[in-house]
């Protein structure tokens, strides 16, 4: 038995080994993703980082130091991510955590960061409950988060005479947070409108057949879609194939997103209202620009992830640089009000509720060249989208 | 006087099969009954009906007068009935002694207990035990690893931990050496003089059956085609005639059917 | 009418790619006795094999033909796993097998990662098969029609093939009897591996018919693996027309589900498979198992006995080592030695039911994220204090497993472990789907341990005294007469109950006992993490526990908490790199074929042969 005891000292030996962080070594940020869970998105995020890592150090860093990431692999389970964060954080010497896509990992990661004092940069996860909610001190999002991006298809739903509306989302967290907003703010604009249908498949495992039955059961003037991925494939073909998005508006949140929106190819659906990233019609500007460069680094399209991961860099550099130091304190400090200019424009944490002002494209979808894209596409300011501050208030207990 | 144990009509049924057909049969205290048959008579049916494991379709058992039709097995070996199993059935995985010592357990009721450390627990008993069936010297030995006719001497050992006042052994020296067979009965016998515990076996050695049970039935079939001494069953014209058909009388035998 | 009928199409057509693959592993289980873990791997990389053929062969010719090379294909691999590693192991305790299936899953997801890239891959339509037919005015797909076609065809050559052929009997004979086809001299080896290659091309075969309705992509084979178990299990292991039956009631239960319960399609499912277990615990067609069927192959274990001084010495030392880890070690060190201490509860607890008591459950995260789940609960509801959330953690814990238990140990077996992993799955999806309580996926966070307890040092050293104390309790249970009447009704059910053992009562107890361990390493859990999340419920943690059970050693008393141990270290170390799943995979193929008693077995081997005590 002793002998068999041996591995488990033999981890915890080598977990105690002293991190070594000196001036003018780089200064390390902790971040956290599902890239074996769900490798199609973290790692165009990681690469869009990797970019702008690269082009941060060229600059010469920040604080004068060089900047470096390390990434690590947390398999989409919450408590692993939780250990991971508490190893980079009390071992690697990292200053401060980003990343995760999902919104449970985001959550625990945001409570042990609130709890533990260093700062966490949720760059892709959605969930309102990360600023709202749950929201605490030390958490900052990037993305425009659920509740602004239906708001901007409510807007887009508002003005056209459909009163009648379906809903499917998959049934978690995420996709009841994209009903509800799209709901309230729907109602909000046009009291008149009706929801006939709810239909909320299993993640990742949708019977799209009968969703589709369902939906078309309820003869709903338009439709309202959150599913993604896999999900989202098997529903575009059913859909199409049973004629159910004949003569009805349909909107998609996140559909425009060339992570969902390439998948398809040429069976993309046509005349969606959708929120998305359409990089290949950026003409000039600091969008264009990344859009360029990101291709010639990787020899590839960008994804939504991509400008993410490349925000979410910038954005901790900025901080940093703001905070004059590493000290956990100083860069909360510094994110609060922190104002970056990204591919998008400029962004600014607000100092409310820790989340960015980063927008979102919307715009109808269309067959080109054999694959699906966005046109007639707007950029919508995420500081257009977000509800009043004395409502920010009551959703964010915290504070 | 009340018997120890009487069947009264017992019936069972597998399928289309009629394994036990009609049996009905009395034990008295201190009785040492045998019940020989065929392979395939029904003898173990009887057995398993007897001590719970299985139930009749029909008919009754009762133990000292008592119901006891449909109890589980475990409340009639509370009641007072032990048995040994055709095809032995001991803990693989214990010892000897703690295979006794785990019937001892029972007996005292500490079987959920969760304190003391069994292995120190009812030693002696379990010892004095293996030292009745002679199995004294293999205490210590891994169970699985014994030879079959030691099984069966241990299985009569854990039979015996609760004193039960009937004993119900299913071909008891299968697989044993003609010496080792006789020394067994010869115990047996002992126990029933002894204790007055009354004894219900089966089996195929003849030498055994004539030369220890006190009674014989002779089932065939399912059902009971004689009942009466040695001497009596020896001159059964029935009993000849299913003995004939099937073999010798006198034929031991290995394999189980 | 027309609507019905046509929602009963859809059902029919889903039913295609399911019974296929629930056939399959309803087969190899039926002839080889394996739980085939890795059969959603199979069906995954029959999705993305015939993909890729769809790619290059053109036409419709190209099509039906891409999904019978998919077959082909994933039949041979499926052959091939069978005579490298499975081979190798059919002499190990009991369901050892599925210890390899695991590592094949582990693999097999790495592998496909690496050639076929990270991105969904959208189905090519059936050419010819993309219109819909009109049905009383329901569109219905074309394809669906093919498919309902499809199906019963298979399901004809199947029985043609068992009937009517010589492979056919000797399949059927291995099912009713595996004894039997040894003694008739049959060549039991390439028997297995037909299975296996007509299994997996089952599988194959259904990952590529349901191409046209989706795609290839990476999270497939867990998601078709849970609904597959639920179709073999309610159909009955190893029933052909059972799997057919069951995967036609789940899917069309599921369509109307869809269209009258939308909220609540996890739930139903799991509430039907649980009814069905219940009213018939061998699913519909299965057949009662015939008592210690999966057969205690290998030698005998060893009598239980107190460790010696030397090892009770070495423990003390290793855990004074241990106790004073917040003086040597790092702020990160304790973090992942309580990680490593909670998991190995986790296990031993496992390792306590199926060691001791020959109780297999493929569904002992019920009772671990049902304890961290207890946990929370209190906290976030009625405001619990930490000390006394984790005295009802294990107790509710405990409860829930003498509820769970009452009804699954009417079952054996596979049985009783399906019957456990459908209660786990049960509580999973009621957890997932019941947000208001629940947090649904987004899960209870902020549950930190109280005051005291919250320094590093002090969470440490409180997790060390629950977790070793646990692990000695369970160890010193063992050794209790408790042990060792669960110990005999495992041995000899019949012998212990002609002896006063209520054999049924000593498992549910026990169970409960094992249940209760897992909730206290539950509750531990969330305190350690300051959250809870479905997660903890899942399928893929009851596997980590059972995977590590067996790679520790079933036939040991401290296989639990070392494999828990061995393992927790281990992955830490290589999620470190890429595709550290594939590494993962093959250490765990490694160890199974290199050490079937598991590690702690092997070790005891060794050291009685170093110790010249060889028998
Ligand atoms: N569980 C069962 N299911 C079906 N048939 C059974 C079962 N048990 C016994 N039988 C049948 O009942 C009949 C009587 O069997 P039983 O075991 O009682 O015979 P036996 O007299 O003990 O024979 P043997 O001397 O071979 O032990 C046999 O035909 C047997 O095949
Ligand atoms: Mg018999």
């Amino acid at each position: 038995m002793p002998r068999a005891l041996f591995p488990t000292l033999a981890a915890a030996v080598l977990a105690s080994l002293p991190a070594a962080a000196q001036e003018g070594e780089p200064i390390k940020i902790g971040e956290i993703n599902h890239f074996t869970r769900m490798p199609a998105f973290a790692e165009p995020y990681r690469r869009g980082i990797e970019m702008a890592v690269e082009e941060i150090n060229e600059a010469g860093g920040v604080l004068g130091r060089p900047l470096e990431f390390v990434f690590r692999d947390d398999q989409g389970e919450p408590g692993e991510a939780i250990k991971i964060a508490e190893e980079l954080m009390r071992r690697e010497g990292t200053v401060m955590i980003t990343g995760s896509i999902l919104s449970n990992v985001g959550l625990a990661i945001s409570s042990l960061a609130a709890r533990r004092e260093f700062v966490y940069l949720a760059s892709e996860p959605l969930a309102d409950a990360l600023t709202w909610g749950q929201g605490n001190a030390w958490t900052f999002r990037l993305r425009p988060s659920t509740y602004m991006q239906a708001a901007m298809l409510a807007e887009a739903a508002a003005g056209t005479d459909a009163v009648t509306y379906a809903t499917i989302a998959p049934n978690y967290a995420y996709g009841k947070d994209a009903v509800a907003a799209f709901k309230e703010v729907l109602t909000e604009l046009k009291p008149d409108v009706e929801f006939v249908a709810e239909q909320w498949p299993p993640l990742f495992d949708i019977d799209a057949g009968a969703e589709v039955q369902a939906l078309e059961r309820a003869k709903p003037d338009a439709i309202y879609n959150v599913t993604f991925g896999t999900d989202l494939a098997k529903f575009v073909r059913e859909g199409e194939t049973r004629g159910l998005f004949e003569d009805r508006q349909v909107y998609g949140l996140l559909s425009g997103e060339p992570e969902y929106l390439e998948p398809l190819g040429a069976e993309a659906p046509e005349g969606w209202v959708v929120t998305g990233y359409p990089w290949y019609d950026f003409e000039d500007g600091a969008g264009a620009e990344f859009v360029s460069a990101y291709e010639a680094r990787w020899d590839e399209t960008p994804k939504n992830g991509s400008n993410v991961g490349y925000a979410t860099a910038l954005s901790v550099a900025a901080a940093i640089e703001t905070a004059g130091s590493t000290e956990s304190a100083a860069i909360r400090e510094a994110f609060e009000g922190l104002t970056v200019a990204v591919p998008a424009g400029e962004i600014t944490y607000r100092e409310i509720d820790n989340q960015a002002t980063h927008g979102a494209w919307v715009g109808t979808t269309a067959l080109r060249d054999g694959g699906g894209v966005m046109v007639d596409w707007t950029y919508e300011d995420g500081a257009d989208c977000l509800p009043s501050d004395e409502r920010v208030r009551e959703l964010r207990p915290a504070d | 006087m009340t018997p120890v144990l009487e069947a009264r009509h017992l019936t069972r049924h597998f399928g289309a099969i009629r394994a036990v057909d009609d049996v009905s049969f009395a034990l008295a205290p201190g009785e040492l009954l045998a019940l020989i048959g065929p392979n395939g008579a029904g003898k173990s049916t009887c057995f398993n009906m007897a001590m719970g494991q299985l139930a009749p379709s029909s008919g009754q058992v009762l133990l000292e007068g008592r119901d006891i039709t449909g109890w589980p097995a475990r409340r009639i070996w509370r009641a007072g009935v032990g048995r040994t199993f055709q095809i032995t059935a001991t803990y693989a995985s214990m010892r000897v002694i703690e295979n006794v010592q785990m019937a001892c357990l029972s007996h005292h009721r500490r079987t959920f207990s969760l304190i003391p450390r069994a292995h120190r627990l009812y030693r002696d008993e379990a010892m004095a035990l293996l030292e009745t069936v002679g199995m004294g010297a293999q205490a210590e030995r891994h169970a699985a690893i014994l030879a079959y006719g030691d099984l069966k001497r241990l299985e009569l050992a854990m039979a015996l931990a609760h004193a039960p006042r009937l004993l119900l052994m299913d071909e008891p020296t299968a697989g044993m050496a003609p010496g080792e067979r006789a020394a067994l009965m010869e115990l047996v016998a002992g126990i029933v003089a002894e204790r007055g515990t009354a004894v219900l076996f089966t089996e195929h050695d003849m030498d055994v059956v004539f030369g220890h049970a006190q009674r014989i039935m002779v089932m065939n079939r399912g059902q009971i085609i004689a009942d009466g001494t040695p001497q009596a069953i020896r001159g059964d014209a029935r009993v000849r005639e299913v003995y004939l058909g099937g073999g010798a009388i006198t034929a031991g035998r290995g394999a189980d059917g | 009418m027309g609507l019905i009928l046509a929602q009963l199409l859809t059902g029919l057509a889903n039913a295609g790619a399911l019974f296929m693959v629930a056939s399959g592993l309803s087969l190899i289980f039926g002839v080889t006795r394996i739980v085939n873990f890795a059969h959603g791997s199979f069906y995954m990389l029959g999705a993305y094999v015939g993909w890729s053929a769809m790619q290059v062969l053109p036409g419709a010719l190209g099509f039906w033909g891409a999904i019978l090379v998919a077959g082909v294909i994933v039949g041979l691999v499926g052959a091939a796993v069978e005579m490298l590693i499975l081979r190798r192991v059919y002499a190990a305790p009991e369901l050892f097998q599925l210890v390899a299936t695991f590592g094949v899953i582990l693999v097999v997801q790495d592998l496909a990662l690496m050639i076929w890239g990270p991105t969904d891959l959208l189905g090519p339509r059936a050419p010819g098969l993309t219109g819909v037919v009109r049905v009383m005015g329901e569109p219905v797909p074309q394809y669906d029609l093919a498919l309902i076609a499809i199906t019963p065809g298979v399901a004809l050559a199947l029985w043609y093939l068992i009937a009517k052929t010589r492979v056919g009997i000797l399949v059927r004979a291995a099912t009713q009897d595996r004894e039997m086809v040894g003694a008739l001299g049959v060549n039991q080896s390439w028997l297995f591996t037909g299975t296996f290659f007509l299994g997996c091309a089952l599988a194959g075969l259904g990952g590529a018919l349901q191409l046209p309705k989706g795609g290839a992509d990476l999270l497939m084979d867990f998601t078709i693996l849970a609904q597959v178990f639920v179709v073999v299990v309610i159909g009955g292991m190893g029933s052909l027309p059972g799997a057919l039956i069951a995967s036609v009631l789940i899917s069309v239960i599921n369509v109307f589900g869809v269209a009258y319960l939308p909220q609540s399609t996890l739930v139903l499912t799991y509430v039907v498979m649980v009814a069905v277990l219940i009213w018939w615990p061998f699913g519909l067609l299965g057949r009662a198992e015939v008592a210690g069927e999966l057969g205690q192959v290998g030698a005998p274990e060893e009598p239980v006995r107190p460790a010696g001084w030397p090892v009770r010495a070495g423990v003390a030392a290793a855990l004074v080592l241990l106790a004073t880890l917040p003086a040597w070690g790092g702020g990160f060190a304790l973090v992942l030695a309580t990680d490593i201490l909670i998991f190995c509860l986790f296990a031993a607890s496992l390792h306590f039911l199926l060691g001791q008591g020959g109780l297999v459950s493929f569904g002992h995260a019920a009772f671990y994220g049902g304890g961290a789940y207890v946990a929370a609960l209190l906290v976030r509801h009625a405001d619990t204090p930490m000390e006394l959330a984790l005295i009802l953690a294990p107790l509710g814990a405990g409860l829930g497993a003498l509820i769970v238990g009452w009804v699954a140990l009417r079952a054996s077996g596979v049985y009783f472990a399906m019957l456990t992993l459908a209660f786990a799955q049960l509580l999973w999806s009621l957890v997932y789907q019941w947000g208001d309580v629940t947090g649904g996926d987004d899960g209870i966070v902020g549950i930190w341990p109280a005051d005291w307890a919250s320094g590093g040092a002090a969470f440490f050293w409180l997790t060390l005294v629950l977790c070793v104390g646990g692990i000695l309790v369970l160890r010193h249970a063992a050794h209790a007469p408790f042990g060792y009447a669960l110990r005999a009704s495992r041995d000899a059910p019949l012998r212990a109950e002609a002896t006063g053992l209520d054999t049924r009562r000593i498992r549910l107890v026990a169970f409960a006992f094992a249940g209760a361990m897992a909730g206290l390493a539950g509750g531990l859990f969330t305190f350690s993490k300051g959250s809870v999340f479905p997660n903890e419920l899942e399928i893929a943690r009851s596997f980590d526990a059972l995977i590590v059970v067996f790679l520790g050693g079933v036939k040991t008393l401290s296989g639990g908490w070392v494999g828990g141990g061995v393992f927790k270290s281990a992955e830490d170390l290589l999620t470190r790199f890429d595709y550290w799943r594939l590494a993962l995979g093959l250490l765990i193929i490694a160890v199974v074929i290199a050490a079937p008693e598991g590690i702690v077995g092997t070790l005891k081997r060794l050291a009685r042969r170093q110790g010249g005590e060889d028998r």
